[in-house]
C-alpha cells in the first residue's frame, strides 16, 4: 500500500517527466497530461491490481487500463515506465523516429502495458466496454478501467458505449472522466455546451461518482466506492474534477497548454515548482 | 466446357447464418454481435443456441466495432454483423483504429452488399465497400459467390487469425459450388479452364460469369473462368497464370470500378504481364430502387454484359 506521501511524490515526478518530455519531443500534449497525473498515478500504484512482471494484453487474471483519450501520452507513458513496464530512460525516445513511445499509444512497436491502440477519439469506451464483457464471459472478476476527456465526451460513439454498458450490465467496468473542463478551441462549456454532465451520465443509468481529482484521499475512495459498486450490474463513472496544466503555474487552468510543447527557459521554469522525487530520465 | 447446376436459390447471407453457427459450436470463443439486424443476417441459430455469447448492440455501429475489438483482446472470435454501408463507410474511423492497426481479431459481417440489395435504392446500395476495407492493411477481404462458399468462408474466417472482412448478399442467387469444400482463404478458384479469353469473377458476378462462358462456348470462343473469393490477400499468381495463357481479361464485380477487383487485377498484370482488359462493374454511379435483376441489367452487370465485354477484348489482343 502506498502512502498518500509516496503518490504525491510519484505524481511530482510523473509531472516532471511530462514536461520534460514534451519539451524534449518539441510536440505533444502537456496540459490533459497534468490535469490526470493525480488520477493516474493513484491507478498504477495503488488502486489496480496489475503487475508488468505478469501483464500480457489480454489482460488475463488483471485488470486492465485502456487510455480512451490517446493524445495523452506523456503522463500514460511515464507512469508506465515508473511502474516498471519499460526503461524510464526510454521516456527520452518520446514522438521521436522508431521509438515505442508513439505520439499516440500504438500496439504495433510492442511497448509493454498498451492494451490497444488510441488516438481518434470516443472509442476507449467502447473498447472497455468489450473487454469487461469478456472479462464477464471468462468469469474474471478483475476490473477495466478507462480514461476519458470531458472533451471527447463530444463524440457519440461515448454515449453508445454509455447505453450498451447499461444494457449489458457492466458492472465491472469503472470509467473515468478528467473533467478539466477544456478543449482544444476552449473550454467545454464554450465550445459545444457541455451541459450536466454528472445528470447525463446518470440518466444513462450509470452509477455516477464526482470527485476531487487532485486530492489522494478524495481519488482512493472513489475507487473504493467504484469497486464495491460490483454486483449491482450497473457500470461506473468517476467524473474528477481537474484542473488542465495542474502543477505548473503559467500552465494551469487554460486550452492554451492542450497540446503545445513548452520552450526550454520554460521546461526550467517549470521545474522549478516540481520536486524530483524519483530521478528524472 | 465444365458443367455447373444450380442446386436451388439460396442467399449468400443465410450462408453466413450457418458458418457462424457451425464456427460457434466448434470452437466457444466466437461470439456475434449486431445493431439490430439480428434476422436480417441470419444470426437467430448462433444467437439461440449461444444467448450469452451473443451482444445485441442496438443501432450503434461504431460502439459494435469497438466492443468487437475489446472482445478480441480477451481472446474471444467476435463476428460484427450489419449492411455493408454501415459496417464500412459509417464506421471506417473504428475499424482502422480498433480493428486494423489495433490488430485486433474481429470478422465485419457485411451483408446486403452491392446493388442487388434492391428496392431500398442507393443509401443502401453499398458499391465502395470494398475499396474501403481494401485500404487498410492488414485487413483480409473476402466476397465468397453463393450460400456453400459464404458458409466455408464464414468457417474459414473463425479459424484465421487477423481481421476479416467478409461480404455477401441479400437476394436469392444459384448455388452451384460444391457443398462443404473447405475454404482456402487468398486461393483463386479456377471454375473452367479456358484458352482465348479469362473471366475474373467475384461474388455474384461469378455466376453470370459462367452462363457468358456458356454462351461465348456457343460462338466458339473458349473461356477461362476465375472465381476470386479473396480480394486480399490476391492470388497474383493464378491470375498472371492465366493472362499469360489467354492473353486477355475481363473483371466482373457487383462493386464501382474506383478500388475494386477490376483496379487491383490491372495493377497486378500492369507490373508483370500487361494484358488487355474489360471492366464490368458499377462504374461511377449511385444505385437505385429496383428488383435486383432489374438493377443487374440497368447498370450492364449480368451475363450478356460479361460475354459482350470478354469479344471485345479479344478483339484488342
Amino acid at each position: 500500500m502506498a502512502t498518500i506521501e509516496e503518490l504525491q511524490n510519484t505524481a511530482s515526478q510523473v509531472r516532471r517527466d511530462i514536461v520534460r518530455m514534451v519539451t524534449a519531443a518539441q510536440s505533444g500534449h502537456p496540459g490533459g497530461s497534468l490535469s490526470s497525473t493525480d488520477i493516474m498515478t493513484a491507478l498504477y500504484f495503488e488502486v489496480m491490481n496489475q503487475d508488468p512482471k505478469t501483464w500480457t494484453r489480454d489482460g488475463k487474471n488483471q485488470d486492465v487500463f485502456i487510455i480512451s483519450a490517446g493524445h495523452m501520452t506523456p503522463v500514460y507513458y511515464s507512469v508506465l515506465a515508473r511502474a516498471g513496464y519499460f526503461p524510464v530512460s526510454e521516456l527520452a525516445t518520446f514522438r521521436k523516429f522508431g521509438t515505442r513511445l508513439q505520439g499516440h499509444p500504438s500496439i504495433r512497436k510492442g511497448l509493454p502495458g498498451i492494451t490497444q491502440a488510441s488516438g481518434s477519439l470516443g472509442q476507449g469506451l467502447s473498447a472497455a466496454a468489450g473487454i469487461a464483457a469478456g472479462k464477464k464471459l471468462d468469469k474474471d472478476n478483475n476490473f477495466v478501467y478507462v480514461l476519458c476527456g470531458d472533451g471527447e465526451s463530444e463524440e457519440g460513439q461515448i454515449w453508445e458505449a454509455g447505453m450498451f454498458a447499461v444494457y449489458h450490465k457492466l458492472d465491472n467496468l469503472i470509467a473515468i472522466t478528467d473533467w478539466n473542463g477544456q478543449q482544444i478551441d476552449g473550454t467545454v462549456e464554450s465550445v459545444a455546451g457541455e451541459g450536466d454532465l454528472e445528470l447525463k451520465w446518470k440518466a444513462f443509468g450509470w452509477n455516477t461518482i464526482v470527485a476531487d481529482g487532485h486530492d489522494f484521499e478524495s481519488i482512493l475512495s472513489a475507487f473504493k466506492a467504484a469497486k464495491a459498486n460490483k454486483g449491482t450490474g450497473r457500470p461506473t463513472m468517476i467524473l474528477f474534477k481537474t484542473e488542465m496544466g495542474h502543477g505548473v503555474d503559467f500552465m494551469a487552468g487554460t486550452c492554451k497548454w492542450h497540446g503545445k510543447a513548452p520552450s526550454e527557459e520554460q521546461c526550467v521554469e517549470a521545474m522549478k515548482q516540481l520536486k524530483e522525487t524519483l530521478g528524472d530520465f | 466446357m465444365k458443367k455447373y447446376t444450380d442446386t436451388g436459390k439460396k442467399d449468400t447471407r443465410s450462408g453466413f447464418g450457418a458458418g457462424l453457427y457451425e464456427a460457434g459450436k466448434a470452437d466457444e470463443r466466437v461470439v456475434a454481435l449486431t445493431a439490430d439486424l439480428k434476422g436480417s443476417l441470419k444470426m437467430n441459430a448462433f444467437a439461440d443456441e449461444f444467448p450469452e455469447r451473443f451482444f445485441q448492440c442496438g443501432i450503434a455501429e461504431a460502439n459494435m466495432a469497438g466492443a468487437a475489438a475489446g472482445l478480441a483482446i480477451t481472446g474471444k472470435i467476435p463476428f460484427i454483423g450489419s449492411f455493408a454501408e454501415f459496417v464500412t463507410g459509417r464506421i471506417y474511423d473504428q475499424i482502422r483504429q480498433e480493428i486494423s492497426y489495433g490488430k485486433t481479431n474481429v470478422k465485419i459481417a457485411s451483408s446486403h452488399a452491392g446493388i442487388t440489395l434492391g428496392e431500398d435504392g442507393a443509401t443502401h446500395q453499398t458499391m465502395e465497400d470494398i475499396a474501403l476495407m481494401r485500404a487498410l492493411p492488414d485487413m483480409v477481404v473476402i466476397n465468397p459467390c453463393d450460400y456453400n462458399q459464404t458458409k466455408a468462408a464464414t468457417i474459414a474466417a473463425a479459424k484465421y487469425d487477423g481481421p476479416v472482412y467478409l461480404r455477401f448478399g441479400r437476394p436469392s442467387v444459384p448455388n452451384f459450388t460444391e457443398e462443404g469444400k473447405p475454404f482456402e482463404i487468398g486461393k483463386a478458384d479456377v471454375l473452367n479452364e479456358g484458352k482465348d479469353v479469362t473471366i475474373i469473377a467475384t461474388g455474384h458476378m461469378v455466376w453470370e460469369a459462367l452462363q457468358a462462358a456458356e454462351a461465348l462456348e456457343a460462338e466458339g470462343i473458349c473461356a477461362e473462368v476465375i472465381n476470386i473469393a479473396t480480394i486480399k490477400p490476391l492470388d497474383e499468381k493464378a491470375i498472371i497464370a492465366s493472362a499469360i495463357k489467354t492473353k486477355a481479361v475481363v473483371v466482373a464485380e457487383e462493386h464501382n470500378m474506383a478500388g475494386g477487383l477490376g483496379e487491383l487485377v490491372a495493377g497486378v498484370l500492369a507490373s508483370s504481364v500487361p494484358t488487355p482488359m474489360e471492366f464490368i462493374n458499377g462504374k461511377d454511379l449511385f444505385g437505385q430502387t429496383g428488383t435486383p435483376s432489374e438493377l443487374l441489367k440497368a447498370y450492364g452487370l449480368d451475363a450478356k454484359n460479361i460475354a459482350d465485354a470478354a469479344k471485345k477484348v479479344l478483339a484488342r489482343k
